[in-house]
């Protein structure tokens, strides 16, 4: 006697706890078993690239922020680096410093996020996610203290950074640094070693070497699958060619490996500020010879940084007005979301939901 | 550090079939739109070329025509490549997918169909991705009064 079955197809959100935000996945299921999935998306879609034809290229840097708001300082750099490629702006010695150790920080915060949510994913509801969290305050306070906001910064400005560093970031930021270290140890003691953990993601949404270059994934999803390149690497920006650190890759390709280079690279990470704090010097931090309203001479740029979910990229081309004719946005949640069902597809529903959290997107990016 | 390839260089290299297609204007390489997947193919499985990875498709509405933009990265020598593609006309723009050559291309040429009306031509999947079916019209286009 056979069973009869037959398929169900179900839908994922877009209101639902796992989906990171307003996200919506179309799964048709056998039993337990994915047959097909189709994403669906578009639901914080904010027509940021539309925005940008009518804002003056400062005015955009606040657009850039809430595209991955859970990065903001990355999404300023790459925006005001691909200005200032398109306008030839010289950028301080000592504001580019600066904007590697933000944007660092912020790469910590952001892999923590990526952490703590892929473990709520997998079950452990809470508490390494609060882990996570507390981390990711001293983070966003260092910010504050920057700033003045903690997830809508607005730091960078064509040229340079809006205003030198008070002491107090300096002081606070090194009690960070001897803090750090530990509380990834910590993490990891709870994680790495962890039965459920390894059952739940090993040999997990394997992606082969061919699979993620073909599919232009990037970031940790790259790296996971044992590619060496990182665009701080492959193509220095700032100054990242004067700084000693590894690009750490996976072996497999599954999920733990994307989960275990985000714990390596906070390690970087904080290698990095570290050899920054010592190299930076006194000096200005803006280059007083940009104006508020920059005329941008005709021409286009691209310019794509080591963002910390995967190479970020601003398209600009100007006629020579005052805000930039077309403003592409290469996002990398986007773009990782392509290989999505072949991660997937043959697998059982438990683990679709670890293999999107692996994936680590952010609505506002992949949306736009 | 990243290298762009001479453009002279890659003309030459290319097949005789493929060179009356192209030519270079402004640090790019243009190419005849219809001819985009045979280069595609090219610059990615020629020995010379190794484009392995496409970064980025854009496009921009220059209100004459259209033009595609393809940012070419190859992981492998680490030099790159902005290929572009002219579409003239205001209805009906189709361009060859690329997907068969790289499926990173996938979403992106959905996006551009959605946001800017440019049609994919061989695309398995090719319908709307941040709007909805039934929208009118594609925002990013230039028909929209200031």
């Amino acid at each position: 006697m056979s069973l009869n079955s037959e398929l169900v197809t179900i839908n994922f959100g877009p209101q639902h706890p796992s989906m990171h935000g307003v996200f919506r996945l179309r799964v048709t299921l056998d039993g337990e078993t994915i047959v097909d999935l189709e994403p669906v998306f578009g639901y914080l879609h904010r027509g940021t690239e539309k925005l940008a034809e009518e804002r003056t290229y400062v005015q955009i840097v606040t657009l850039t922020d809430r595209l991955d708001y859970v990065a903001s300082m990355s999404n300023n750099l790459a925006y005001v680096s691909a200005v200032e490629k398109l306008c030839n702006i010289e950028v301080p010695k000592r504001a580019s410093y600066i904007r590697v150790i933000v944007a660092e920080l912020q790469r910590i915060a952001s892999h923590l996020m990526a952490t703590g949510f892929l473990l709520n994913d997998l079950g452990a509801f809470g508490t390494p996610l609060m882990y996570c969290f507390r981390e990711r305050e001293k983070i966003l306070d260092l910010f504050e203290i920057l700033c003045g906001a903690r997830i809508t910064l607005s730091y960078m400005r064509p040229g340079g950074i809006f205003q030198d560093t008070p002491q107090e970031f300096w002081d606070d930021l090194e009690l960070f640094l001897e803090s750090m270290p530990n509380q990834i140890d910590e993490l990891e003691s709870l994680i790495t070693g962890n039965e459920i953990v390894l059952s739940r993601t090993r040999d997990v949404g394997i992606l082969t070497p061919e699979q993620v270059i073909d599919a232009s994934l990037s970031g940790p999803m790259l790296r996971a699958s044992s590619v060496k390149w990182d665009l701080r690497k492959a193509n220095p920006y700032e100054i990242y060619d004067e700084i000693d650190f590894d690009v750490p890759i996976g072996a497999t390709g599954d999920t733990f490996d994307r989960y275990l280079i985000r714990i390596k690279e906070m390690r970087e990470s904080l290698k990095i500020i570290t050899q920054c704090i010592n190299l930076i010097k006194p000096g200005p931090v803006r280059n007083e010879d940009v104006p508020l309203i920059i005329r941008a001479p005709e021409g286009e740029a691209y310019v794509g940084i080591e963002g910390p979910k995967g190479e970020l990229g601003f398209y600009l081309v100007s006629d020579g007005g005052i805000s930039p004719y077309r403003c592409k946005i290469r996002a990398p949640s986007f773009i990782n979301l392509t290989l999505l069902k072949e991660m997937t597809a043959g697998g059982k529903i438990g683990d679709l939901i670890v293999n999107f959290g692996s994936i680590d997107i952010v609505l506002g990016e992949v949306d736009r | 550090m990243t290298k762009s390839l001479n453009l002279n260089t890659v003309v030459q290299n290319l097949p005789d079939t493929l060179k009356q297609e192209v030519n270079t204007e402004n640090g790019s390489l243009y190419v005849n739109s219809k001819y985009i997947f045979e280069i595609c193919r090219e610059l990615k499985n020629n020995n010379k070329f190794q484009f392995n990875y496409l970064k980025s498709i854009s496009a921009v509405d220059y209100v004459e025509f259209f033009e595609v933009v393809y940012h070419l990265d190859s992981l492998i020598t680490n030099t790159s490549l902005v290929l572009k593609s002219k579409l003239y006309g205001r209805d009906g723009n189709s361009i060859n997918s690329v997907i068969s050559v790289w499926k990173g291309a996938d979403l992106q040429e959905r996006e551009i169909w959605d946001l800017m009306g440019i049609f994919f031509e061989g695309h398995p999947n090719m319908k709307r991705i941040l709007l909805w079916e039934g929208f009118k019209g594609h925002p990013l286009r230039k028909d929209f009064l200031k």
